[in-house]
């Protein structure tokens, strides 16, 4: 098994060579541009909206224990259901037990970015389970066996004639290109599957403590869906998506939009406090909310860095990141792509396998500007790649520094070493340029600048001879 | 289910709040020379413009629709309401409506026309079957365009989501400014007593995942039609 850092540069040169794809990702990312900035200005005052959101965030996580233990108490009390998973298995068993425990064959899911933490369908399918993404651009990456691109729009580096292919060679759709076409064929691939399903998987992106419930955000209808017509609602949603009241959404449902989407509010904003109440005609049985740590009450003890759980999965800082627009997401090899993948994977999975990807930034800081409830994302990676310079170093690094520090230590060796190092010069200009070499990974695309003819120690000695006053 | 991680997770939490973080404004002040004020959390006069009166709220909530492409039907009363909806269902051919049993539907949807009222209960194949689901709201939300539902005020939770086509009556009294507004509204008529699931339906479903061209009706109505009963 290659480690992250293998697979990140391979991925990163291929992605970066495919000019096409990066095209047309700026070309997508256009149109959002232009609608966020119209939709940033309708507000009467977006910084100090920024300034309330981030206040709130900080208050509620203070709270986080309180707010949760009165959360679960609303939803019990209500005839719903609260897990505490504190790792991945203990989620992906959860949730097992509940499809086993009612006999459930065919599940119908809307997005759920915590879903692909756990790698829930997989579970679930191993299981003989059906399991059926219906966000439309889940549903793409679903078909093409491929991660979501970017968290916020999965499929956004797919063309229409790929869908098309997709589509016919999936699901036997007819020949079209034509985006409205082909949203029409998943919609009415997908309307059966709400129907007959055993079971509705959704995230969450808020989980508003005191009055028990959960609130989600979409643009489609498909979570709406998958929440209404299965007799079991289930709800996977990190720990750290804590606000206090209902009151605080009218806060945060308009700024995700505007920041996530350019949007002035999505399409369905809803929330959910437990199963259907005697008076209601519908709605699930069952309502279970599993609530994942994963390690995010480790990113909560980092006080420098708690702000990162602030975040509330708008994708803003992917949408602006140079490093994002070229690279693409499926290159990070995260859950969590751009700025923020890079500043919470390392928390998460583990600084050794991760902290390339604090390197992957260029700190131009225009993440920490796009975040609506103030990140401190650039600083944040630059404190990451000082975290990483504190762990143990490899044995080649170790060499290296002693190597170095034994040269510049004995200056006999230090003249000998530079000029053999300039005798050998044209040699190593050759050997750089071979891929899989030491150097080829800094000297591969950039020049050996040519040595000087004659070394300051050279010239200071030419000058004592020629008696010339040195001061 | 017993739940042995519940007391591990919650006493990380403490744990790790044991040492406090900087404050946002703490944070954010940190490149400036003067002491910065703690943040406020009253947002409201932040947040895009609501209208300050009747007039303005209404001219608000129309162009916000509007832009959403949902359709603003006004009507002077119920009876208006009943008839134009007559109209719409002769011009698209609608013969198989449903809706829910509140005062505002029995006056506006002709009965021979609902044969699905969900509060009986409902087959959810014959749900999906149906031309247009007509419902009631909690309230009309000016600053966004939205309109609030909840499962008591519209039906249930999949009258105004599963048909093709959402229609939604409310009168001009239920216009409110603000998102605040809305919820403030809810707060008041059901206390502690919330309903199971409400929320804001906010244009008609649309989808932009496929090179991220807006494409309207993606699960949910291709149409959303708001009448506007003035009286």
């Amino acid at each position: 098994m290659s480690s992250p850092l293998t697979r990140f540069k391979a991925a990163v040169a291929d992605a970066t060579s495919n000019e096409a794809r990066r095209d047309f990702i700026y070309k997508a990312l256009g149109g959002y541009y232009v609608s966020r900035d119209k939709n940033k200005n309708n507000f009467r005052d977006w910084q100090k909206a920024r300034e309330c959101a981030a206040q709130t965030k900080y208050e509620s996580l203070n709270n986080l224990a309180e707010e949760l233990e009165i959360f679960s108490k609303k939803i019990e009390g209500r005839g719903g259901h609260v897990f505490f998973a504190s790792t991945p298995s203990e989620a992906r068993e959860y949730i097992l037990k509940v499809a086993r425990d009612n006999g459930v064959k065919k599940i119908i899911k809307s997005k759920c970015m915590t879903s692909e933490e756990i790698h829930l369908n997989d579970a679930l399918e191993a299981a003989g389970t059906e399991v059926v993404e219906s966000d439309l651009g889940e549903f793409i990456q679903q078909l093409r066996k491929e991660p979501p691109f970017h968290f916020v729009f999965p499929c956004m580096h797919v063309k229409r004639d790929e869908i098309n292919t997709l589509f016919q060679e999936n699901i036997h759709s007819r020949d079209t290109n034509n985006p409205a076409e082909l949203t029409m064929i998943a919609r009415e691939y997908l309307r059966q599957k709400y129907i007959d399903a055993d079971m509705g998987i959704t995230g969450a992106n808020f989980i508003v403590a005191r009055d028990g419930m959960i609130s989600v955000t979409e643009n489609e209808g498909n979570s709406r869906l998958s929440a209404a017509m299965p007799k079991i609602h289930l709800v996977l949603v990190g720990i750290e998506k804590v606000v206090p009241r209902l009151e605080d959404l009218a806060l945060f449902l308009p700024m995700l939009a505007t920041a996530g989407a350019g949007q002035p509010l999505t399409g369905y904003n809803t929330q959910y406090a437990g199963p259907r109440t005697a008076e209601n005609p519908d709605g699930p049985e069952q309502f279970h909310v599993v609530l994942l740590d994963n390690n995010r009450t480790q990113l909560l003890a980092d006080a420098e860095h708690r702000d990162a759980l602030h975040c509330m999965r708008c994708g803003a800082c992917l949408n602006v990141c140079p490093v994002f627009k070229n690279i693409g997401g499926l290159s990070y090899g995260t859950t969590y792509q751009g700025p923020i993948g890079s500043l919470i994977t390392p928390h998460l999975r583990g600084t050794k396998n991760w902290q390339h990807l604090s390197y992957s930034s260029s700190l131009c800081g225009a993440c920490t500007q796009a975040c609506p409830v103030k990140i401190d994302i650039h600083d944040h990676l630059l404190e990451n790649r000082r975290n990483a310079a504190t762990l143990a170093p490899s044995i080649l690094w170790k060499m290296i520094f002693f190597g170095f520090n034994f040269i510049f230590a004995h200056p006999k060796l230090y003249a000998l070493t530079f000029k053999i190092a300039k005798k050998i010069n044209p040699l190593t200009k050759l050997a750089g340029k071979v891929p899989g070499t030491l150097l080829y990974g800094w000297t591969g695309t950039r020049k050996l600048p040519e040595p000087p003819k004659s070394s300051f120690r050279e010239r200071f000695a030419e000058h004592k001879k020629q008696d010339l006053s040195v001061r | 289910m017993n739940n042995p991680s519940k007391e591990k997770v919650l006493a990380r939490i403490r744990e790790a709040l044991r040492l406090r973080a900087p404050s946002p404004a703490q944070i954010h002040g940190r490149h400036a020379n003067a002491p910065v004020a703690e943040y406020t959390r009253d947002f409201r006069d932040a947040m895009p413009p609501a209208g300050s009166n009747d007039a303005e709220r209404r001219a608000i909530f129309e162009a916000n629709l509007d832009a959403l492409k949902g359709q603003f039907v006004a009507c002077k009363t119920a009876a208006d309401a009943r008839a134009k909806l007559e109209a719409l269902c002769a011009e698209r051919g609608w013969a198989k409506l449903a809706t829910h049993r509140a005062p505002l539907c029995e006056a506006v949807v002709p009965a021979e026309k609902s044969p699905i009222i969900t509060d009986d209960g409902y087959d959810k194949n014959a749900l999906a079957a149906v031309d247009a689901g007509i419902t009631e709201c909690e309230c009309l939300v000016a600053q966004t365009g939205s309109v609030m539902f909840s499962t008591r005020a519209c039906g249930g939770r999949a009258l105004s989501v599963l048909p093709p086509v959402h229609i939604v009556l409310a009168k001009r009294s239920q216009l409110v400014g603000d998102l605040s507004d809305a919820y403030a509204l809810i707060r008041a008529k059901y206390g502690e007593n919330l309903p199971d699931c409400l929320g804001f339906i906010t244009g008609p479903s649309r989808t932009g995942d496929i090179e991220r061209i807006l494409v309207l009706g993606a699960h949910g109505p291709k149409e959303l039609f708001v009448f506007f009963i003035e009286e």
